[in-house]
């Protein structure tokens, strides 16, 4: 008997498809490094209050970045962690990198109190480009969202994204798909109704596919052999809807092609953009979700 | 004779052939030596193959091929608009299937062989026209999502120093230093989330100073194309965004800013 399972569990034969980078659109800042208020089951760096692999970047070199793409002509930043929101400088960061684009922030939205919510509305209303606050919510019920992102979490997270809406913006809602059924229609109708309930008429979702590497290795398993990308499964079209021939990530360590791989050993670039902007080789399992989900991190 | 030369340009038209009536009047009226299309005739709108005859074999108007053209002329199965959020795919599809359905093969082979550029030469300026952005048809180049430095990345890398595009359907304009400038003509197909159910295009004047670009309002008659779009059983929402000037779906491609000025 043949088993047909052995011809795809196999690794694909050939060398890792090489990426150029062919514009710096997106520049992504670890603004909080690894240290996070949460610890997420799913979380693909395993950020925590204890994870100072990456510690906090210093407001000068946020700037330096910021304006160092600038000049290269970026088109938008992203800024995550961690918990970008305990950083002490945060709102001297968010101010200064608006004043050369849109902006988006990444946050659990536990530490967004009543005066937080007020200022960030208030840049969202006064500030020259886009500025979106991005809030991340695993399920529509405590039960569902409290088993990946811990104890107590989604009231918490609800309450920081209610008060931001009541003060005027309307953030994202972003939900990784580790509960697969979240993202079918009837999944995304529970969010609709929840979000409702809460006054959130306008609702903004996205969905994100788990990456299998940090905590969610150990939460949903790992990568098999085969999923990893060969140089012949990528056309031009595929290379160019990869965020990460558009984009670089800065943390306090340097430079690193993605949000997802700043913990893979041997992804570090340099210590500057300019070290960074060569072509990069999509050889980690991580880059198959990418490829294979169509994930982009973007807004 | 006036030194002024004067242009229009549009993008949009997503079967609205009344509105696009309306604007080739209005650009005509007002002296336009040559009328630019950029594209995206499909889409929206009740009954395609009505704008053709207004489009077509026209000596004054030069049409260039949208993403939607593009779909439409190679009968692929969507219009590639590049939203993400299954509600706005879920009426995007239907009216890409109506468009489909309802353009004749002559029309779609028309589309399918359209410019996807047009470069001039105004007044001393390098002037490029394309759909979306000059490096890819479906790109978004809303206002609040556009740096001044990414705009004069796009300049330089395509050689240009005034740049029309559209796809967003919400107009804006942008002058940067030198004289150089970005223009987003938006759609005259549909109302640009303003409360208005006119809609607008570029107009161009240009002379020994330069090129200068203003918009221009354009009023129709929304209220029989909304009869229209009913007759032909046309999602209700649509037909809504085109009596109330307010955009129903499509809105999470939006930006957050350009969002929060309108209703939805």
């Amino acid at each position: 008997m043949i088993d047909l399972n052995l011809a795809i569990d196999r690794p694909p034969e050939g060398p890792a498809p090489e990426l150029e980078l062919r514009h710096l659109d997106t520049l992504w800042l670890q603004v909080t490094g690894t240290l996070c208020n949460l610890a997420c089951r799913h979380c693909f760096i395993s950020c925590g209050p204890k994870n100072e692999s990456h510690p906090f970047m210093e407001l000068e070199e946020v700037r330096r970045a910021v304006e160092t793409a600038a000049a290269m002509g970026v088109k938008e930043f992203y800024f995550t962690g961690g918990e970008p929101f305990m950083h002490p400088q945060i709102r001297e960061m968010i101010a200064l990198t608006l004043e050369h684009g849109p902006l988006s922030i990444l946050t659990n939205g536990v530490l967004i109190d009543e005066e937080l919510a007020a200022w960030l509305a208030e840049t969202f209303h006064n500030a020259r480009y886009n500025f979106d606050v991005r809030v991340s919510l695993d399920g529509t019920t405590p039960e569902e969202n409290d088993a990946i992102r811990g104890r107590h979490t989604f009231e918490k997270i609800l309450g920081g994204a209610v008060r931001l809406h009541e003060a005027g913006l309307n953030p994202v809602f972003t939900v990784t798909t580790c509960h697969a059924e979240l993202a079918e229609s009837a999944g995304r109708q529970r969010f609709f109704d929840l979000l409702a309930e809460r006054g959130i008429t306008r609702p903004r979702l996205k969905f994100l596919a788990p990456f299998k590497i940090g905590r969610e290795e150990r939460r949903g398993g790992a990568y098999e052999d085969f999923e990893r990308l060969s140089e012949g499964m990528l056309d031009e079209e595929a290379r160019a809807s990869l965020q990460c021939s558009s984009c670089r990530m800065v943390t306090a360590k340097g430079v690193y092609p993605c949000p997802i791989l700043i913990e893979e050993e041997g992804a570090r670039m340099g210590d500057t953009l300019d070290d960074a902007m060569g072509p990069i080789k999509l050889d980690h399992p991580a880059c198959y979700t990418c490829f294979v989900e169509g994930v982009t991190c973007r807004t | 004779m006036s030194d002024v030369r004067r242009f229009a340009v549009f993008g949009g038209v997503y079967n609205n052939f009344l509105s696009l009536e309306a604007t080739l009047n209005d650009a005509r009226a007002l002296g336009c030596e040559a009328i630019y299309c950029l594209g995206d005739m499909g889409g929206f709108g009740p009954q395609p193959d009505r704008v053709f005859p207004l489009l077509r074999d026209v000596p004054d108007l030069f049409v260039m091929q949208g993403n939607y053209d593009h779909s439409i002329g190679n009968r692929l199965e969507d219009c590639a608009c590049g939203y993400t959020d299954p509600r706005d795919n879920y009426y995007a599809q239907i009216s890409y299937d109506y468009t489909l359905a309802n353009t004749a093969d002559a029309h779609k082979d028309w589309l399918r062989d359209l410019p996807t550029e047009f470069r001039h030469t105004w007044a001393g300026q390098r002037v490029l026209m394309a759909h979306g952005s000059p490096r890819q048809v479906n790109e978004f180049l809303w206002e609040s999502m556009c740096p001044d430095a990414f705009l004069e990345h796009l300049l330089k890398s395509y050689e240009a120093d005034v740049l029309f595009v559209t796809h967003t359907g919400i107009p804006w304009k942008r002058e940067l230093e030198g004289g150089r400038q970005v223009i987003n003509v938006g759609a005259i197909g549909r109302p640009a989330n303003n409360g208005r159910t006119s809609v607008d295009y570029a107009l161009v004047e240009v002379d020994a100073q330069g090129v200068r670009v203003d918009f221009r309002e354009v009023e129709y008659d929304h209220e029989a194309l909304a009869a229209l779009m009913r007759e032909e059983e046309l999602p209700e929402p649509f037909v809504e965004t085109i009596l109330t000037g307010w955009w129903t779906t499509c809105l999470e491609v939006m930006p957050a800013r350009e969002r929060a000025a309108g209703v939805y």
